[in-house]
C-alpha cells in the first residue's frame, strides 16, 4: 500500500518524512523553538485550554487530595460521635450521609483520581514521550471529574446527601424506601464520573501501546505503567457494569421500570451482581497502580533494581485476571448455592499467590540492595507492612465460613481501610515525596517528613487495628451510636484518638507541602539518583518533556554506566527533534520500533466545553428539565463536532494542492 | 552512541489509516461498550432465568420485520465498507454514494425499529419484559443514530474533498464504529427475538 501511495502521489514532505535526528541541548534555536511550539498561553486563557499532561496530572492529584481532606474530616466527625457510647452529635439521617459520602469521596473521587494523576503527570515522562496519545481527552476526563464531584457534593448542604452507603444496595435504596433526591443525585453522579474513568482509560491503554520512546520494548517498561495499563483495561471491562446499574437504578427510580422492584418480578440481587462486578476489579484497579509507584521508587531508595521484574508485571496482571472471578466474595450471605461460594471463595484465596509474588519481590529488593532510611523509603516500607496485614485479613474472610460470622461488623472496615489506606493512600504520600522535587524543583523537608510518617504510621496503627477486635465483639458497621452495655466503649475510645493521630500526621504533611513549595531547597534533574527516564529532564520538566526524544536500551537508562547489564547504552541526549507543530513518535506496540510521526494538537477549550455541556446535561436530568437536558446534549454534540473536525495541521486531512515547504527548523 | 542509521527512515505524518490513534481509540471505545451491552443482556438473561410472568408478554415475538431490519443494517456495514475500499481506489464518487446509501438504510433501519416499538402493546413501565425490552433496544437505537450522525459528518467530509487515497484515517474509525453498532445488533437480535423460541 504504502508503494501504490508513493507512485499515485508525489512525495509530501507533510505527509512522509524522515524526522530529523540530533541534539538540541538547553538554551539551542532548536530547544527554544520547541519550547515556543509546546508552552501553554499565559493567563486564564491558557488555564482553560491547556492539554498539557503534566498540568492535567497535577490538577488531578491537588482536586483528588482535596477530596481525600473532605473525606477525611467526614470520618472524623463520625469517630467523634462514635468515641464514646449513646453520643447524640449526629442524628441516625446526617450518620447515614456522612458515611456513605465518606466512602463515596474515598472510593471514587479520590482513590483512582489521585493515581491517574500520577500516572497523567509521569507517563509521557517515564515513556519518553512528549505527551499522552489524546492530550484533549486528558482534560476532559479532568474537567468531567471535577464536574462530577462538585455535583455528588451539591447536595450535601442541602442535607440530602446520598445516604445508603458507597455500594446503595437496592431495595433501600430504591424508590419506596429512599424518596428524596439523594440517590438520584448519587446514581447520576456515579455514570457521569464514569464518563471520565473510561476517556481516561482509553488514553492510558492508547498511550501504552503507541508513545514510548522508540527502543522501550515492552519488557522495558516500568511497573506503574503496568499498573496502570492493567487498571485501564479492567476499567474499560468494569465501569460499564456500575454505569448500567447506577442508570437502570435511576429509571427505576424516576421512570417507573421495575428492573429491581421486588413487587414486579424484578431482583435486587441483580443490582449486587452487577455493582461487584464493578466493584472488585475497581478495588484492585485502585491499588494496582498503587503498587506501580513502590515498585518503581522503593528501589532507587534501595540503590538496585527491583527483584522479579517479569514477576511483578505478571503478578499485576495475574491479580486482575483473578479479580475478575471473585466478586462474589462479597455475596456470601446473600444466600447463593453453596458450589458458587465455594469457588468464588478459591479464587478469592488464589489471589494471594500474585500478591505473595509482589511482597516477596519488594522485601528481596530491600534484603539484597542498600537501603536509604529517606522519607520516601519509609512511607514504601511501611506500605508493605500493612499490605501483609491487610491481606492476611483478605484471606480470612475469603473463607466463607468465617466471612458469615465477620460480614458487616468492623472486622472488614478494618480489612478494607488497612488495604485502601495501607496500599493507596501511603504509597501516594510516599509518591509525592518521591516526585515533589520533579513537580515543583524543589525539595520536601526531611525532617518533618519523618514526623510526618511516623504519626501517620502510628496514628494509623492505633486507629484501625482494634477495629479487628470491634468487629470480633460484635460490632455492626454503620452503626450510630451504641449501647455502654455492649462493651465497645474502650475500643471505640482508642479507634478514635487513632484516627485523630493519623489526621495529625496528614497535617504535618499538608505543612511540610506548603512550606517546601516556597521554601524547599532548588534540585537538579536527578535529586535521588534514580534509574528512570523521567529523572533525565529538567525539574520541573519543559512543556515538550524532551527536547530530543531518546532511544531507550534498558530498562534503567539512568543507570547502565553502573549497572553494566550488557544491554548497550540509552541515547538519552541525541534522538528524534521532530519540530515542526506539536509532534512526538508513535511506536509499534511490543517492540517500540519508529513506525509514525504522531501530530499532536494545540491548546484547545472544547474539552472543557463538552464536560461543561454533558455535566450540565446531567443537572437537567436530575432536576427533571427535559428540555434543558435536550439542549445541553445537542450543545455537546455540537463541540464535539467542532473537536473531531478533521484538521490539516494533524494531517486529518489531505493537504491543499499548493505544495507550501514545511519551515524545517534547526 | 547508538547508530543513527537505523532511524534514517520515511515515516508517515499524522493521521494515517491504522497507524493513528483514533484507529486505537475507537477499538478501546468498542471494547467498553461491547461490555455495556454484554452487561445489559447479562440483566435480561438474569432476570428471564428467574421470572414467574408470561415471557414476552404477547407470546412468541413475530420474526418477520425485524428480520428484514437486520437484513437492512447488515447492508448498510456492507455499504459503508464498500464507500472506504473505494476511497482506497480513488473513486471518490462511488465512495459518496456508497455512504449516501448507508445513510439511507440507517435511517430505514430507525423508521422500522420506531415502528416496531409503536406496535408494541405494552411501554417501560407495564412490565419487566417491556423494561427491559425498551432499555435494551433503546440503547442500541442510541448508538444507531449517533452512529448515523458519524457517517454524516463523514459524508460532509468526503463532499468537501477532506480525504482521498493518502488521508482517510476519520472513514477507517467512523466505519469500525459503525459495523461494531451493527454486530452489537445481531447479538440484541439473537436475545430478543431467537432465545423466546428455544
Amino acid at each position: 500500500m504504502a508503494i501504490s501511495d508513493m507512485t499515485h502521489n508525489p512525495p509530501d514532505d507533510r505527509l512522509n518524512r524522515v524526522p530529523d535526528f540530533g541534539r538540541a541541548p538547553m538554551g539551542s534555536g532548536t530547544e527554544a523553538h520547541l519550547a515556543h511550539i509546546w508552552e501553554s498561553l499565559p493567563g486564564w486563557r491558557g488555564w482553560f485550554s491547556t492539554v498539557d499532561h503534566k498540568t492535567i496530572g497535577l490538577r488531578y492529584i491537588v482536586t483528588a487530595f482535596i477530596f481525600l481532606l473532605m473525606g477525611g474530616i467526614e470520618a472524623l466527625i463520625m469517630r467523634i460521635q462514635l468515641a464514646g457510647s449513646n453520643h447524640a452529635l449526629l442524628t441516625p439521617e446526617q450518620y447515614s450521609q456522612l458515611f456513605t459520602m465518606h466512602g463515596v469521596t474515598m472510593i471514587f473521587l479520590y482513590a483512582l483520581p489521585i493515581l491517574s494523576g500520577f500516572s497523567n503527570y509521569l507517563w509521557p515522562l517515564l515513556l519518553g514521550s512528549r505527551d499522552m496519545a489524546f492530550p484533549r481527552l486528558n482534560a476532559l476526563s479532568y474537567w468531567i471529574f471535577l464536574f462530577a464531584g462538585i455535583f455528588m457534593y451539591a447536595s450535601f448542604p442541602l442535607g440530602q446527601a446520598p445516604n445508603a452507603g458507597w455500594f446503595n444496595y437496592v431495595p433501600f435504596s430504591g424508590p419506596i424506601y429512599n424518596t428524596g433526591p439523594n440517590i438520584d443525585v448519587f446514581a447520576l453522579g456515579m455514570v457521569l464520573l464514569g464518563i471520565s474513568t473510561t476517556v481516561g482509560s482509553v488514553n492510558f491503554v492508547v498511550t501504552l501501546f503507541r508513545m514510548r520512546a522508540p527502543g522501550m520494548t515492552i519488557n522495558r517498561v516500568p511497573i506503574l505503567v503496568w499498573g496502570t495499563l492493567t487498571a485501564s483495561v479492567a476499567n474499560l471491562l468494569a465501569i460499564p457494569a456500575v454505569s448500567l446499574a447506577f442508570f437502570l437504578l435511576w429509571l427505576d427510580r424516576q421512570i417507573g421500570t421495575h428492573f429491581f422492584d421486588v413487587a414486579n418480578g424484578g431482583k435486587p440481587l441483580l443490582w449486587q451482581h452487577l455493582f461487584w462486578i464493578f466493584g472488585h476489579p475497581w478495588v484492585y484497579a485502585i491499588v494496582l497502580p498503587a503498587m506501580g509507584i513502590v515498585s518503581d521508587a522503593l528501589p532507587t531508595f534501595c540503590r538496585r533494581p527491583l527483584v522479579g521484574y517479569a514477576a511483578m508485571a505478571l503478578a499485576t496482571i495475574a491479580t486482575m485476571l483473578v479479580g475478575f472471578e471473585v466478586w462474589i466474595h462479597h455475596m456470601f450471605a446473600t444466600g447463593l448455592p453453596t458450589v458458587a461460594l465455594s469457588i468464588f471463595g478459591a479464587a478469592s484465596m488464589v489471589i494471594s499467590i500474585p500478591s505473595s509474588v509482589a511482597v516477596f519481590a519488594w522485601i528481596a529488593t530491600i534484603w539484597l540492595g542498600k537501603p536509604v532510611f529517606k522519607t520516601p523509603f519509609l512511607f514504601f516500607a511501611g506500605f508493605v507492612m500493612l499490605f501483609v496485614i491487610g491481606g492476611l485479613s483478605g484471606v480470612m474472610t475469603a473463607a466463607v465460613s468465617l466471612d458469615w460470622q465477620l460480614n458487616e461488623t468492623y472486622f472488614i472496615v478494618a480489612h478494607l481501610h488497612y488495604v485502601l489506606i495501607g496500599i493507596n493512600v501511603f504509597p501516594v504520600v510516599g509518591g509525592i515525596y518521591y516526585w515533589f522535587p520533579k513537580f515543583t524543583g524543589r525539595m520536601m523537608d526531611e525532617k518533618m517528613g519523618k514526623w510526618s510518617f511516623w504519626v501517620m504510621f502510628i496514628g494509623f496503627n492505633i486507629g484501625f487495628f482494634p477495629m479487628h477486635v470491634a468487629g470480633l465483639l460484635g460490632m455492626p458497621r454503620r452503626i450510630y451510636t451504641y449501647s455502654s452495655r455492649m462493651g465497645w466503649d474502650t475500643v471505640n475510645m482508642i479507634i478514635s484518638i487513632g484516627s485523630f493521630i493519623f489526621a495529625v500526621g496528614i497535617l504535618i504533611f499538608l505543612v511540610n507541602v506548603a512550606l517546601s513549595l516556597k521554601r524547599g531547597a532548588r534540585v537538579g534533574a536527578n535529586p535521588w539518583d534514580a534509574a528512570t527516564l523521567e529523572w533525565s529532564v529538567s525539574s520541573p520538566p519543559p512543556a515538550y518533556n524532551f527536547a530530543a526524544i531518546p532511544i531507550i536500551a534498558s530498562r534503567h537508562p539512568l543507570w547502565e554506566d553502573r549497572l553494566d547489564e550488557d544491554t548497550g547504552r540509552s541515547s538519552l541526549t541525541e534522538g528524534y527533534l521532530l519540530t515542526q507543530g506539536r509532534e512526538t513518535i508513535g511506536t509499534s506496540p511490543i517492540d517500540a520500533k519508529p513506525v509514525t510521526i504522531l501530530k499532536m494538537p494545540e491548546d484547545s477549550s472544547t474539552p472543557f466545553f463538552v464536560g461543561l455541556f454533558v455535566s450540565l446535561m446531567f443537572v437537567g436530568l436530575l432536576l427533571h428539565w427535559w428540555n434543558f437536558a435536550g439542549i445541553m446534549a445537542a450543545a455537546g454534540c455540537i463541540a464535539l463536532i467542532i473537536w473531531m473536525w478533521p484538521q490539516k495541521a494533524l494531517a486529518q486531512r489531505v493537504p491543499s494542492a499548493a505544495h507550501s515547504h514545511g519551515e524545517a527548523h534547526d | 552512541m547508538t547508530d543513527a542509521s537505523p532511524f534514517n527512515q520515511l515515516l508517515p505524518v499524522g493521521s494515517k489509516g491504522k497507524l493513528s490513534g483514533g484507529w486505537w481509540g475507537i477499538l478501546a471505545l468498542i471494547v467498553t461498550e461491547g461490555s455495556l451491552f454484554g452487561y445489559l443482556l447479562f440483566a435480561y438473561f438474569y432476570l428471564a432465568a428467574q421470572t414467574e410472568q408470561q415471557w414476552p408478554p404477547e407470546g412468541l415475538p413475530v420474526l418477520l420485520m425485524p428480520a428484514v431490519n437486520t437484513a437492512i443494517l447488515l447492508a448498510s456495514s456492507a455499504c459503508v465498507w464498500i464507500s472506504e475500499h473505494c476511497i482506497r481506489r480513488r473513486q471518490i464518487y462511488w465512495s459518496i454514494a456508497a455512504m449516501i446509501l448507508a445513510i439511507a438504510l440507517g435511517i430505514c433501519f430507525v423508521m422500522i425499529q420506531l415502528t416496531e416499538w409503536d406496535r408494541k402493546t405494552y411501554d417501560m413501565t407495564s412490565s419487566l419484559y417491556g423494561s427491559l425490552y425498551f432499555t435494551i433496544t433503546g440503547f442500541h437505537l442510541c448508538h444507531v443514530i449517533i452512529g448515523l450522525v458519524v457517517l454524516l459528518l463523514l459524508l460532509i467530509w468526503m463532499a468537501l474533498g477532506y480525504f482521498d487515497d493518502r488521508r482517510y484515517a476519520a472513514v477507517t474509525i467512523g466505519g469500525v464504529y459503525w459495523h461494531f453498532v451493527d454486530v452489537v445488533w445481531l447479538f440484541v437480535f439473537t436475545t430478543l427475538y431467537i432465545f423466546p423460541y428455544l
